[in-house]
């Protein structure tokens, strides 16, 4: 079955992207496809590069690359959502005269219509939030 | 833009204000507009409030994004669904709700909302393609 992940909710205040995460490695060991994942809301705020977890704990972000490194994943990261939360790509910065930029080359930014097509595309779209 | 129509619902349960979830819930309606896609909305819990009367944000300092709501009709998204248990368990009724209308193929103006049951709710929810709730 070819899924899309939708994650509402950021890194560690809420476990709904580590949820996702696992989702999506249980899919794709089961030979299901993962058509995208979409970060939306405080979701976007998985795709920061800056993150500095305890060593002891998971780190989510490199999780997430990791995953979609290994199996080609289109993770996107909502552009409207991202900029109200300061999560800036390099081009982005660039374009808005800001000097850092924080999002991981894992993750791509775009605008909603990704999501809708990824909801048309998929024989199934699953949230992961509140 | 794409060959197959889906049917999309998004549900939404939360208050205007709090929360981000109901403004940027609308972004998201507003763009599958483009996508020439079934799409109804749904306002229960506290997702009621999103369409009431006169909301007023001026003391507590947050966008009011009501007016967008009366939007929807020329974007072709004319099923919005408000619950009626919803409604009530808040001690409201449609008088409190906003006049959202469309315009029919006519030109005639005709009222975007429709008050279901959560039982005729459920029925809905299953006809969907896409389910999208916040």
């Amino acid at each position: 079955m070819k899924f899309t992940l939708l994650i509402n909710e950021g890194p560690y205040q809420h476990q709904a992207s580590d949820t996702a995460y696992q989702f999506a490695k249980a899919a794709l060991e089961k030979g299901h496809e993962i058509y995208r994942v979409f970060f939306y809301n405080d979701g976007v705020n998985n795709a920061t590069r800056l993150a500095i977890p305890p060593q002891d704990d998971r780190n989510i972000t490199e999780n997430w690359a990791a995953l979609g490194k290994e199996h080609e994943l289109d993770m996107v990261v909502c552009i409207a959502a991202a900029q109200r939360r300061g999560m800036l790509d390099a081009d982005e910065a660039g374009r808005q005269g800001k000097d850092a930029d924080n999002i991981h080359p894992a993750f791509r930014i775009s605008g909603l219509g990704q999501l809708v097509e990824g909801g048309i595309q998929a024989d199934r779209l699953l949230t992961f939030g509140d | 833009m794409s060959e197959s129509i889906k049917k999309f619902m998004f549900v939404n349960t939360k208050a205007p204000y709090g929360t981000v979830y109901a403004l940027e819930s609308l972004e998201v309606v507003l763009i599958s507009a483009a996508f020439d896609q079934d799409v109804s909305l749904v306002f229960c819990d506290d997702g009621v409030f999103q369409i009431s009367n006169n909301q007023n944000t001026e003391a507590s300092g947050m966008k009011n994004f009501s007016n967008a709501y009366k939007a929807l009709g020329d974007y072709d998204i004319n099923k919005l669904y408000v619950e009626k248990e919803s409604l009530e368990e808040r001690g409201l009724t449609l008088d409190n709700i906003m006049d959202l209308t469309y315009e029919d193929e006519d030109w005639a103006e005709k009222p975007s909302i429709k008050l279901v049951t959560r039982a005729e709710l459920a029925d809905l929810m299953d006809e969907q393609d896409v389910v999208i709730s916040s």
